[in-house]
């Protein structure tokens, strides 16, 4: 049973001058997780608006729970949660104050909605900070009380729009842990985000856009394939590049890739660690002092690049450099 | 039908618990237009000769409390955009309520905010000496026609609010708008002063008919206006009463289809 299904899916902005949606086909098995992967403006979030109900495409057609988006959106919005970049709670009341107010939306009773709220808050360890004003939270406090607020009705299906964009390592951390204990309470979700390891830890299957369409689609494991695995990145001085190609090759026993402009020498190598130590001990003999020296985990960028022969754009380097766990301006 | 009326006043009862949390915005919202109240008593009031019992202050009143309310579209207006920008409204709009409980609920609770600013101004005009004559149902009833006239231009706020890019825009589009409103007028000094064409505006101007119909609930002849002898400076009371009903059949549908509508910026 598919608990979402999208089918060519079609939304443009401008009259037309911008190709938001371009034919996008996606489903989503009932209890599992998709993950929907892409650079920002790849229609991440227009396809996330259209399965809510905000947004209507222009043409295709989406059911949620077997319910038709277009057709049916007030039955639609009985059975998801939304949450994420653009779904926000009211940073003037307190945690309390929001959870009671989207319960009673939700048009339980002031009890139920009272208990529901206890229940959420103790869930999503807010209980202390309940009685505060949410912009006293920690972005990733406001995060989960947007979550929490987001799981009022328990969902059938739960649409999560970069759950994690914006927020230090630990809130990152602690929301995936959060979204993990969801997933095993048998949720189905579909998560959009610009991080291939958040889709790896979260998501079943992962769906890859760009440009609004589907461009791959697949497990974690069969993505990583075709994206290759750790990549040796070592970075010398001008004299030294030569020396250098040769010991990576050895080490990685595969093709190896030169720059250079940035004297920078990079391979594929299946045995992580253990080639970043060889490569060090062999670099050390021949005396050559690398300028940097480090194993690269297959980024978004570097999923994008294999499939689509292009860099993921519109990215900053700020995502940039958090997506790839890379320092800024290194590359 | 039920549903929609308690969905919108969940979101009323969100305006009012905020201002419970942040009481700074009612207090500010308060002081200002009591400020004017003040300013204009004391700094014009002296110079302007009405030839009416009680002073300038007997006619300032009811023009102060027409621009207070006429500046309701602002409030509701940066509310609106406010919430648009933060995402709030995508949230309600994925939430199984009515289709227009959000912008209802936003109207109501500035209406409500209205009523204690209102209050609050009569009563500093009653204590620099505004003594409306009409008796209590009228003076009632006056302040029945405000709180009317303050929810409809709520609506021309709702539109704008949804319409604008970001709440500074907001500020600015409706604070230009309303400003020229409320002074090109009757409201603060005779429109016998002003060039002729503004003169005939002043006469059409919804914010003029709406003081002059106050003075009248109020006890008092409108001295500031009544030049032409025009339909309007005639008929305040009705021709306000047929200004709120074309602002709100026009506003009110147009604002619920660009909720319905609404996309973030």
């Amino acid at each position: 049973m598919k608990a979402v299904i999208a089918e060519d899916l079609v939304k443009t902005y401008n009259k037309g001058s911008v190709r938001a949606l371009d034919g996008l086909n996606l489903d989503v098995e009932e209890g599992t997780v998709l993950g929907v992967l892409g650079p920002n403006g790849a229609g991440k979030t227009t396809t996330v608006r259209i399965l809510a109900t905000l947004l209507a495409p222009d043409s295709g057609r989406a059911t949620v729970g077997g319910i038709d988006v277009l057709k049916h959106p007030d039955e639609v919005r009985k059975i998801i949660g939304l949450s994420g970049q653009y779904a926000a709670v009211d940073e003037t009341l307190t945690g309390w104050d929001n959870l009671i107010m989207f319960g009673r939306l939700y048009h339980l009773s002031a009890k139920d909605a009272k208990v529901r709220a206890i229940e959420l808050l103790e869930q999503f360890s807010l209980s202390d900070a309940a009685k505060r004003p949410i912009r006293t939270y920690s972005g990733g406090m406001r995060r989960r009380l947007d979550l929490a607020a987001s799981l009022i009705i328990r969902p059938k299906v739960l649409f999560l729009d970069e759950p994690t964009t914006g927020l230090d390592p630990r809130g990152r951390q602690d929301m995936w842990g959060v979204i993990d204990d969801l997933v095993k309470g048998g949720v189905t979700l579909l998560l959009t985000t610009q991080y291939l390891e958040e889709a790896d830890h979260l998501a079943d299957e992962i769906a890859v856009i760009d440009h609004g369409k589907v461009i791959a689609r697949g497990t974690s494991d069969s993505l990583k394939k075709q994206v290759g695995g750790e990549r040796l990145e070592i970075v010398v001085e001008n004299e030294n590049v030569q020396a250098t190609k040769e010991i990576v090759a050895k080490v990685s026993g595969s093709a190896v890739n030169v720059d250079e402009g940035l004297r920078q020498i990079s391979a594929p190598v299946t045995t992580g660690s253990k080639a970043l130590i060889e490569a060090a001990k062999l670099l050390d003999e021949k005396g050559i002092h690398p300028l940097d020296i480090g194993l690269k985990r297959p980024s978004l960028d570097d999923v994008f690049l294999s499939l689509t022969g292009h860099v993921a754009e519109e990215k900053t380097d700020e995502d940039l450099a958090t997506a790839t766990g890379r320092k800024k301006g290194k590359k | 039908m039920m549903n929609a009326i308690s969905d919108a006043l969940i979101i009323t009862k969100r305006q009012l618990l905020q201002l419970a949390r942040v009481p700074e915005v009612l207090i500010f919202s308060t002081i200002q237009p009591v400020m004017f109240v003040l300013l204009f008593r004391y700094v014009f009031g002296g110079s302007i000769d009405t030839g009416q019992p009680g002073g300038y202050v007997q006619l300032l009143m009811p023009g102060i409390f027409v621009q207070t309310v006429a500046f309701t579209l602002a409030a509701t207006a940066v509310g609106l955009s406010a919430d648009m920008q933060k995402g709030l409204i995508d949230r309600f709009r994925s939430l199984p309520i009515s289709r227009s409980a959000v912008v209802f609920g936003r109207t109501l609770g500035d209406g409500v905010l209205n009523i204690v600013v209102l209050a609050v101004m009569g009563l500093t005009g009653f204590l620099v000496g505004w003594r409306p004559t009409s008796g209590a149902f009228k003076v009632f009833l006056g302040f029945v026609f405000l709180f009317v006239f303050g929810f409809a231009m709520s609506w021309i706020g709702v539109l704008i609010g949804l319409s604008v890019r970001e709440e500074r825009v907001a500020q600015n589009v409706t604070f230009i708008a309303v400003f020229p409103l409320t002074f090109l007028s009757n409201a603060f000094a005779p429109t016998t002063g002003m060039p002729r064409a503004l003169q005939y505006f002043a006469e059409w101007n919804p914010v003029s008919t709406m003081v002059a119909g106050c003075r009248e609930l109020f006890g008092l002849k409108n001295e500031f206006g009544a030049t032409a002898g025009s339909f309007p400076s005639e008929n305040p009371l009705l021709m306000s009463i047929i200004y709120m009903i074309l602002i709100m059949a026009i506003f009110i549908p147009l604002s619920v289809r660009k909720y319905n509508n609404a996309a973030k910026k």
